[in-house]
């Protein structure tokens, strides 16, 4: 019994209590910061060693919906061109919105990325239930969504929580790739969800394929198909990139 | 013993030639005679060399350190007489050989798709009588977890048999290792099972490495070790935390979730990312640990080992904890070496078999690891032994923090070997984690084949809740913590 009070005593307080301030290591790979100028002439050296495909060139752009934060590029840019930053709020409501483009700042884009509907807050702002729908990912996605209920990230006091059954859904969170083997599972979660529901792709496989986009073994005709309401990208995101984005998307 | 096997090393490339070439009757003869004579089977895969299939096969001695290894050759033949009948842990290998080149093992007790889901080539298992039924869970869980499809056949609560069917996760990885950019190959090896992306990563390149005789330095194998450790620690507590919360003992599922986070906040501050991602490069590794960060971690580390210590000790005193995990989900020895379990949840069941110390490489040559066995093969020893695990690991990494050197981290990669065979074994938080990688004429990699040690120890699940209460079969299931994808590939 002693011991039992002496570790509920050490344990403290452990959740983060201004969550959309929350501080990050400076080592994390958020928000990149591009800039053509320094590119040097003729050199595609980034777009080349991207094991995503997430680079384009003239003009210089960034997919985060394809990029899975490895840092290969900033690594390889001899200009400094790319250089990531340690920002996490990197979710969008678009799919357009997650291309980043040169010269454009962390704040334009913040500012821009996702787009806030007065609806939505009346319909889930102070209750969303989501099932998660894990589809071929490599459980790094759902690990991060399991930490972001733990003691630390606390996501339920915002009355957002993750459900057993779809039926007790108001949305699905997806991640990974989409399996040819999980196609019709996926499908059927998303449908036994009563509406207005709301679809989040977690993860740059559940966006883009990620690492797996050119495997012959997915299915990604739901995302073809489907609306998808936020992008968490990230691989896996940060608990803060999808708390901030669901209160951000929520207007909470 | 009288028989042809090539006598190999963890991380030893060996000419392709060399392989010695059997027929299958002697092959099956001689493989069934070493797992007798107390051998293991490390690996059994095919590969399609011009138009023939080959049938490769890897046991290792774990006394001394020595793996053995033979092919055979099968040109038109469409069957043999399988393997698993007198070597049960070749089972899943077998199904895995049949599923991808349709050649068919006579007299397999089990014969049936892995990783093609298919309701008509899929017969599950039948129980008959009063009172039977069946309950099917999945493939989408209740939590936020893999998919797979579990079915009981259950008498009332007990459950007599399970049924996994995996494959849901299949992603096509091995097809996908053809592709020619190492940054892709060394990024997909990190996503085979991203709790284990050190490991994967770490066993991926190192026979990458040895292909191209290159040499890691002292320094990088440490640094390498140390985020090993830290996977270790970081899965173990948070499977601590899962399984507290599995018998609502809720304290502990919070505490050590907390600590958990401190583990992956560490790994995160050497490399940027909370699962280790971008650690590990060919010929070492892309962050080094400077002497700030060497005592932030020493801190960390060492306020951890004071906090596990108390929380543990409250955890495995806690009677109501106790009744839950013990004599629950029984695998005994026997059973855990004829199917070849690996990894804790063999050492838990009293197997004493730990690549850290039976084919040590990197760090582990220079630092000894000692193994660590419980005997009751329950849940509370698959508990436990996460426990003291986590402070073994805790020690590894305070020696080799001490012993860093300001030496470089990362030295260049050659071009790799031509017509070579390499196996790479790595112990990951979960087990032995493999890695073969044959390179065609042109030094380009041709083949790689995984296999993560959930491949070993599913079926070890399956036979763990027989006789148990389906209510138990949460807490089974996460004392083993197994991988979905890392099966299903």
């Amino acid at each position: 019994m002693m011991n039992l009070i002496k570790l509920r005593k050490q344990h403290g307080f452990q959740t983060i209590n201004d969550i959309k301030n929350a501080l990050i290591l400076d080592t994390h790979r958020g928000f990149p910061l591009l800039d053509e100028s320094k590119c040097e002439l003729n050199c595609s050296e980034c777009k080349e060693i991207c094991p995503t495909e997430a680079i384009e060139l003239n003009p210089l752009s960034l997919d985060l919906g394809k990029c899975i934060f490895c840092g290969e590029c900033e690594k390889i840019c001899k200009g400094n061109g790319i250089r990531f930053t340690s920002n996490y709020k990197i979710a969008a409501t678009s799919r357009n919105n997650l291309i980043v483009s040169s010269q454009q700042s962390y704040e334009e884009y913040e500012l821009k990325a996702i787009e806030i509907k007065e609806k939505i807050y009346k319909l889930f702002g102070r209750s969303l239930k989501l099932r998660q729908v894990s589809a071929g990912g490599c459980n790094g996605c759902e690990m991060e969504l399991a930490a972001t209920t733990n003691v630390n990230f606390d996501i339920t006091r915002f009355g957002i929580d993750f459900v057993a059954s779809p039926r007790h859904a108001d949305g699905i969170v997806i991640t990974g790739p989409i399996t040819k083997n999980m196609a019709s599972a996926l499908l059927d979660a998303y449908k036994s969800i009563g509406e207005p529901k709301i679809v989040i792709a977690f993860g740059a496989c559940a966006i883009s394929g990620g690492i797996f986009y050119e495997s012959d073994e997915l299915d990604r005709s739901f995302i073809e198909n489907h609306k998808v309401d936020l992008y968490i990208p990230g691989c896996p995101p940060h608990p803060l990139t999808f708390i901030n984005a669901l209160l951000k998307y929520l207007n909470i | 013993m009288n028989n042809n096997w090539l006598e190999i090393k963890n991380l030893e490339a060996i000419p392709l030639s060399e392989i010695p070439r059997l027929d299958i009757n002697s092959f099956r003869e001689q493989l069934v005679k070493k797992i007798k004579s107390g051998e293991r089977l490390v690996q059994l895969f095919g590969n399609k060399d011009n138009d023939d299939v080959v049938l490769y096969g890897i046991t290792a001695n774990d006394d001394n350190s020595k793996l053995y290894l033979a092919s055979c050759i099968f040109d038109n033949k469409k069957e043999y007489e399988s393997l698993t009948q007198d070597v049960p842990a070749a089972h899943l290998f077998e199904r895995e050989f049949y599923e991808q080149f349709d050649i068919k093992p006579l007299n397999h007790p089990w014969l049936k798709p892995l990783r093609k889901i298919n309701a008509e080539l899929y017969n599950f298992f039948k129980m008959e009588g009063e009172d039977v039924h069946e309950v099917g869970v999945g493939p989408i869980h209740a939590g936020i977890i893999e998919p797979g499809h579990f079915r009981f056949s259950c008498h009332g609560e007990k459950i007599y048999h399970l049924e996994i069917q995996l494959g849901f996760q299949h992603r096509g990885i091995e097809k996908l290792f053809r592709k020619n950019n190492p940054v892709y190959l060394l990024k997909l090896a990190e996503s085979v099972s991203g709790d284990s992306v050190i490991a994967h990563a770490s066993t991926f390149v190192r026979a990458v490495e040895s292909l191209s005789n290159c040499n890691v330095s002292y320094n990088a194998n440490l640094i390498r070790a140390i985020a090993l450790e830290l996977e270790r620690i970081a899965v173990h507590l948070g499977d601590l935390s899962a399984l507290s919360n599995d018998v609502a003992y809720l304290t502990g599922s919070s505490v050590f979730g907390a600590l958990r986070t401190k583990v992956i906040n560490t790994t995160m501050s050497l490399c940027g990312n909370r699962f280790g991602r971008g650690l590990i490069n060919y010929g070492g590794v892309n962050y080094e640990i400077d002497d700030a960060l060497k005592s932030k971690i020493l801190n960390t580390i060492n306020s951890l080992e004071e906090e596990v210590n108390l929380a543990s000790e409250v955890l495995f005193s806690s009677a109501s904890v106790l009744e839950r995990f013990e004599k629950t989900g029984i695998v005994d020895k026997e059973t855990a070496i004829q199917i070849g379990m690996v990894g804790p949840a063999a050492r838990a069941s009293g197997v004493s078999i730990d690549v850290r110390a039976d084919h040590p490489s990197g760090a582990y040559q220079y630092f000894p690891v000692h193994k660590l066995t419980l005997n009751s093969g329950d849940v509370f020893a698959r508990a436990y032994i996460r426990y003291v695990e986590i402070i073994q690991s805790i020690k590894i990494i305070r020696e080799q923090l001490e012993n860093l050197s300001k030496e470089n981290i990362i030295s260049s990669l050659g071009s790799l070997e031509p017509n070579k065979f390499v196996i790479s074994l790595t112990e990951g938080w979960r087990g032995e984690v493999s890695y073969v990688i044959l390179t065609d004429e042109t030094g380009k990699i041709k083949k790689v084949k995984i296999k993560d040690p959930s491949f070993n120890n599913w079926f070890a699940l399956a036979l763990a809740v027989r006789g148990n209460d389906i209510s138990d079969f949460p807490l089974c299931n996460k004392s083993f913590n197994l991988s979905y994808c890392g099966f299903d590939l």
